[in-house]
């Protein structure tokens, strides 16, 4: 594994008025590696994902991202990542081609890039017959490996995925994951956030978040020696019962 | 640009995919024209008129006959009675009751002057204005030496009122309602549509989740909104050139000044309007909370724009707040240009005017779109 750090936080934090939301969070990312960032629902992933993709502003705190300030250098931040959004946000009423061509062009592939991803995704994606349907008519689980895809376009260092599994069979989900460690395999730095454990187990490292603050972070495998138990779920389960 | 260009196609694809959301972009805006302009109309027509013809003489049933040949009045049954008369109007089935009195014809005849009591139901104000007018004009087309003495009534009370002649009204009766309201409620369909599409779009966007996606590619935020902007630009300047073309085949509306200069100061005038909804959107959360606030100020336009009552008789203080008004602007503006033949010189001060508030609008639309929160 390379040593590169390609996401560093420093005491990152988020207030919404009085609540806050991540309590100066601390940790880095290093180049290539599949990082896991779990917590509980309102744990705070969410809001500190959005601070290291720039749509939204840290109340203190320090995040640079491929190598930009989230803070001053957003916009570049943007460019080196890509985001796949827990609610699905593509365009229903249009097909899965339009949508393609639309997300390539405002990350500014040109015509002739979108058109050889078209090509490329309909291959691995096995999309021959549903590239002219509309993206609304398409199976959850199709939606979301199409997202991803969308997310990678522009070939971005970091992509960084929140809960990307949500709501599809066991199946479906070890597909998405095998597209996970190929993108990873390429040299693309993976962060994800996921509610299922047993995802837990297939990254490189971990962090779990509890009430907006990092309480433990290690590969999965000295976790569990750390909480001395067989699997990632009595890992979880440990940290959020001793919090209590 | 290219960037622009991506956003524009997918917009256009998005508007066009929506078929039954098209035809109500096209077909209800021409149909408000066509009924709108038919019903907004002050002309009074069809007035019920009964006479209670105490004098029962050549000179009276002649006078009664011009009203009858009036296309204007509908003459009802002579009553010999004025209380049956005034039991009629009650009941809402005349509108005006002319009461001849029992030596009309000998007056005439000896004095050279007749009176003729007339009242006139004023529960609606303005119609009870031109009746009078009519039944003065009918009156003195057929004896200049009748004279009239006239009552509104509203409900129960009865007013006495001297003879009111408002000059303006003297002329209603050539000018042609339509060739006036026509211009003006073109103004209002494209002001409704543009404001409420743009409006709505953004803040869609951001319920469905599209918007996030958006703001965490490095689009830069002149790029997007003129791409989210432009189609709506355009569909606001087809509007316009099918609602001209109905104006001119259906109510034959004159246009006597340059054509062109409409749509240079329409060009400008969408680019207010359109920001304008931009700016709603950007500070709205749900579609339902942009239509309510973009409805709360369609309607303050619509009523304050001079368009169905005249601005200078407005109170000062709501003349004031009608300079802020854009509609107001365009009214006069499409008026001037087809009805009167203005130039470009005469309109240039509403030109100016709109173009100061689109720059105005469309900087506070812009500093207020926020990729980052």
């Amino acid at each position: 594994m390379n040593e590169e750090k390609i996401i560093q936080v420093e005491n990152l934090t988020k207030k919404f008025g009085d609540f806050t939301a991540v309590k100066g969070i601390t940790f880095d990312v290093y180049k290539g590696e599949i990082f896991g960032f779990l917590g509980a629902n309102g744990a705070g992933k969410t809001t500190a994902m959005k601070m290291l993709i720039g749509i939204s502003n840290p109340t203190s705190g320090k995040a640079n991202v491929a190598g930009f300030d989230v803070l001053s250098q957003s916009e570049m931040v943007k460019k080196s990542i890509g985001y796949m959004s827990q609610k699905f946000s593509m365009y229903d009423d249009l097909t899965i081609k339009e949508n393609i061509t639309f997300f390539g062009g405002i990350y500014g592939l040109s015509r002739k890039q979108i058109k050889q991803k078209i090509t490329q995704l309909v291959e691995e994606l096995e999309l021959q017959e549903v590239i002219n349907n509309l993206v609304g008519s398409l199976p959850l689980g199709w939606k979301q490996k199409l997202s991803f895809s969308v997310a990678l376009l522009h070939e971005p260092k970091i992509v960084f995925l929140d809960e990307p599994t949500g709501g599809v069979d066991p199946i479906t989900r070890r597909q998405f994951w095998e597209m996970i460690y190929t993108q990873a395999y390429k040299g693309t730095t993976i962060f994800v956030t996921t509610h299922y454990m047993d995802e837990a187990e297939y990254c490189d490292r971990v962090s779990i978040m509890v009430d907006g603050a990092i309480e433990a972070l290690d590969s999965p495998k000295k976790l569990k020696e750390q909480f001395q138990v067989d699997s990632m779920n009595d890992v979880f389960l440990k940290l959020a019962r001793n919090i209590e | 640009m290219k960037t622009i260009l991506f956003i524009i196609q997918k917009e256009f694809k998005q508007i066009f995919r929506d078929k039954s959301m098209l035809q109500l972009i096209f077909i209800l805006p021409i149909l408000q024209l066509l009924i709108l302009s038919n019903a907004a109309t002050f002309d009074v027509k069809n007035i019920a008129i009964t006479f209670v013809d105490n004098n029962q003489s050549r000179e009276s049933r002649e006078l009664i006959s011009a009203f009858d040949a009036s296309t204007y009045f509908n003459v009802t049954e002579s009553y010999f009675s004025e209380n049956k008369a005034i039991e009629e109007m009650q009941k809402g089935k005349t509108d005006i009751i002319v009461n001849i009195p029992v030596n009309f014809n000998r007056n005439l005849q000896k004095d050279k002057k007749g009176s003729i009591s007339v009242n006139i139901n004023a529960i609606d104000a303005a119609t009870a204005g031109v009746e009078n007018v009519y039944v003065t004009q009918i009156v003195s087309a057929y004896n200049k030496n009748i004279q009239i003495q006239s009552k509104y009534i509203s409900e129960n009370k009865e007013v006495e009122q001297n003879i009111m002649v408002i000059p303006s009204f003297w002329y209603n009766n050539t000018l042609n309602y339509k060739t006036f309201m026509v211009p003006g409620i073109l103004v209002l369909l494209v002001t409704m549509l543009t404001l409420f599409l743009s409006s709505m779009n953004i803040v869609r966007e951001k319920e469905l989740g599209t918007l996030e996606q958006i703001n965490v590619t490095p689009i830069k935020k002149y790029q997007f909104i003129i791409g989210k902007l432009f189609p709506f630009w355009v569909l606001g300047l087809v509007i316009l050139t099918v609602g001209l073309i109905i104006s001119k085949v259906v109510f034959n509306v004159p246009m006597l000044g340059n054509i062109l200069l409409v749509y240079g100061f329409t060009s400008i005038y969408l680019l207010l309007i359109l920001g304008f909804g931009l700016f709603i959107s950007n500070h709205t959360e749900t579609q339902q909370q942009a239509m309510f606030i973009a409805w709360f100020f369609m309607v303050i336009f619509i009523l304050m724009s001079g368009l169905f009552t005249p601005i200078e008789s407005m109170p000062k203080w709501a003349q004031n707040i009608t300079l802020l008004n854009p509609i107001r602007y365009f009214v006069e503006f499409i008026r001037m240009v087809l009805l009167k033949g203005s130039g470009f010189v005469e309109v240039l001060n509403n030109l100016l005017i709109v173009f100061g508030f689109a720059v105005v609008v469309n900087g506070l639309a812009v500093w207020s779109y926020k990729k980052t929160n």
